[in-house]
């Protein structure tokens, strides 16, 4: 037992230190404590992803239940550090606009717990649990603004089709279950070898229609924008870093754990999904004015890069998707830095015509905006080529040629709408510029991740090494 | 027929038809009832199997807390059902369109019925098994030990639902006056009250 407590002591420490600060901010300061919970939850969750990160632990515990190896330990930091700079991120703009709820860090750390469950499930039970753990808090979040019509309304929204999804999701189980007499990963593959059963292909099947509604994967992404545009924009931040990390990691345990022996039964139909999000997120995006959802299309298609990774079913595809998406969060992390910035008159715009002539008003964020915009669009010499790079070169090892082909063209499609950004910024019309009184923080990791796009040092930063000891950790 | 079997087939029946009204029902707290009937048939069909713990639990919580919950939904909302009614009636088409092909690929999928090789399909389905130790006891036991992490999740979601529910609902309202039991036991007639010497013809 103490084995087995001694495996999940992460998620343990996690989830007792987000019961008592909840005790102690409902006796004690109740609202007004936000700001030092938000800074002291950033800590925690940095200091446990040190610890999982310097940990060698490999085991399962709970009869395999839970299964931690180099794979769970790349998601889990990757999801801790991302979730921590979110959290600081966004107390700044949860005070300016009269959201601070002590409830808000809280929920974050229990969801933070869902996601490191679902990364390191073991079991098709504990991937549900983690995963519900993980979707109700973020839908309490979706609408924490709750005078808000747009934040209701993007909460019932996530709800709703997010129950519908976990729904299908159960249903694959429920078919896996019966086909292969076990919730059981280490079951699941020992009757999902070989001539696999229709039922069990059946199971197979609305288990990643469930997945792809997770990750907002065409055809499921209808829910995406919506929320995007309608959640407060922190919480919009969070959404597109670490549950997407968590969700596309979840993904490819199911894909390759549960389903490894039959890699070409589930490649066409994540190859599909891949190629159907690439363009749906390219051309979509182009006719957004709101650049919370066009970040939201710009997502769908970045999930349809890292699908491409996991398609070419092999170890270098995986390690392309884990590199993808590390590079994708920290992109997203910029991005969001300087969109929780903009404000005119003190009021939160989100228009993207009022980027125009942003390069007069505040050059360096401007500079740092392009960066991070070449980057998300894959132009060389910014890690988001490397990234786009990586999964494209694993898609035609793989004999993917014609994936990688639509990858490229719908790549060039999506550039459009992020150079018409940096169009916006440097050639627009002049227009009333945007509040230039900008917290440190976001500067600093506007800064931080602009600075990031085009440094190269080699190995990406020491992340290629790592994502292939998780890939190799993963795929046998 | 033993006794067995008449009471088998009366829950069945039952069963099937309380289902049926539940669907068919005009009035809506017809049909609520009617649910209710139905859930009782079938805590019956588990008993009959055996599992009488799963039967105590229907009664308790479907019947008991579900069903009633149901009811006070139906009865405090103010929802037109006949407009609900027709403007389901619109997709009615496609819907049932989509349910039988959906429907004809899992028959398909079922008709080819075979579990993978080396896996043990429960045997003896067809028979009443009477497991010999008591069946709550077997279900704690298993709740509690091999699912214990599961129990435990389950338990941060609910709480996770808790926060929800009083995060996203609970509004502190200032101008209700609210009762404080310390402070009206702490006031005493000299803080409370103060005596004035009224003049004959003037006020205060």
């Amino acid at each position: 037992m103490s084995a087995d407590l001694n495996i999940i002591l992460p998620e343990i420490v996690l989830a007792v230190y987000a019961l008592g600060a909840l005790l102690v901010a409902v006796y004690t300061g109740k609202d007004a404590l936000t700001r030092p919970l938000i800074w002291l939850t950033a800590a925690v969750f940095v200091v446990v992803a040190f610890w999982i990160g310097v940990s060698s632990e490999v085991g399962t515990g709970f009869t395999a239940m839970i299964v931690k190896d180099g794979f769970s330990r790349f998601a889990e930091v990757t999801i801790l550090l991302s979730a921590a700079i979110v959290l600081v991120l966004s107390q700044d703009y949860m005070a300016r606009f009269g959201l601070s709820k002590f409830e808000y860090p809280l929920l974050i750390t229990l969801a933070v717990i869902g996601m490191m469950v679902m990364v390191s499930a073991g079991n098709l039970l504990t991937l549900y649990m983690g995963l519900e753990l993980q979707s109700l808090s973020m839908y309490v979040v979706a609408s924490m603004r709750r005078d808000n019509v747009k934040s209701t309304e993007a909460g019932l929204k996530y709800f709703v089709l997010g129950a519908l999804s976990s729904g299908l999701l159960l249903y694959g189980i429920s078919l896996t279950y019966g086909y292969a007499g076990s919730t059981e990963f280490a079951a699941v593959i020992l009757a999902a070898s070989g001539e696999v059963p229709l039922g069990l292909l059946f199971g197979l099947v609305f288990m990643l229609a469930g997945l792809a509604f997770k990750v907002s994967a065409a055809p499921f992404h209808m829910w995406t924008p919506d929320v995007y545009e309608g959640a407060p924009t922190p919480v919009t931040t969070f959404m597109a870093t670490a549950p997407k990390v968590a969700a596309i990691c979840m993904f490819a345990r199911v894909t390759h754990d549960a389903f490894g022996n039959v890699v070409e039964d589930w490649q066409q139909i994540i190859a599909l999904l891949s190629v159907l999000s690439m363009f749906v997120g390219a051309i979509a995006a182009i006719g957004q004015r709101d650049i919370k959802r066009l970040m939201a299309y710009s997502s769908i298609a970045h999930m349809g890069y890292a699908l491409m990774g996991l398609a070419a079913g092999t170890v270098g595809g995986v390690e392309a998707m884990l590199l993808y998406m590390a590079i994708y969060v920290v992109m997203n992390i910029g991005t969001f830095a300087f969109i929780l910035t903009m404000t005119r008159d003190g009021l939160e715009t989100t228009d993207i015509m009022s980027l125009n002539r942003l390069s007069e008003a505040r050059p360096g964020a401007a500079l740092a905006l392009l960066l991070l915009m070449f980057s998300l669009a894959g132009i060389p010499p910014t890690l988001g080529f490397f990234a786009k790079y990586a999964v494209l070169q694993a898609a035609v090892d793989a004999g993917l040629v014609w994936l990688a082909v639509l990858g490229v063209i719908a790549s060039v499609i999506g550039a459009f709408y992020y150079l018409r950004i940096v169009y916006y910024m440097y050639f627009g019309e002049t227009e009333a510029p945007l509040d230039n009184d900008v917290p440190v923080v976001q500067m600093v990791a506007l800064a931080a991740s602009g600075i990031l796009m085009l440094a190269l040092f080699p190995n990406l930063l020491g992340l290629e090494p790592a994502a292939a000891a998780a890939a190799a950790a993963l795929v046998r | 027929m033993s006794v067995l079997d008449v009471a088998f087939y009366l829950f069945a029946i039952v069963t099937v038809g309380a289902g049926l009204f539940t669907v068919v029902s005009r009035n809506p707290v017809h049909s609520v009832l009617w649910l209710i009937a139905c859930f009782l048939s079938t805590a019956g069909l588990f008993v009959l199997l055996g599992a009488e713990f799963v039967a105590m639990l229907l009664v308790i919580v479907y019947v008991g807390a579900v069903a009633v919950l149901f009811l006070f939904v139906v009865m405090m909302l103010d929802i037109d059902f006949a407009e609900l009614k027709a403007e389901m009636a619109r997709y009615v088409p496609l819907a049932g369109l989509i349910g039988i092909v959906l429907l004809m690929q899992l028959a398909i999928a079922y008709g080819v019925w075979e579990a993978a090789e080396g896996v043990v399909v429960a045997e003896g389905l067809d028979t009443i098994i009477v497991p010999p130790a008591i069946n709550t006891a077997a279900l704690g036991l298993i709740l509690y030990d091999r699912y214990f992490l599961m129990f435990q999740l389950a338990g941060l979601i609910l709480l996770v639902a808790m926060i929800g529910a009083i995060a996203l609902t609970l509004r502190h309202r200032k101008d209700v006056k609210r009762q404080n039991v310390l402070h009206q036991m702490w006031r005493d007639p000299a803080t409370a009250m103060t005596t004035h010497d009224v003049k004959p013809g003037q006020g205060l």
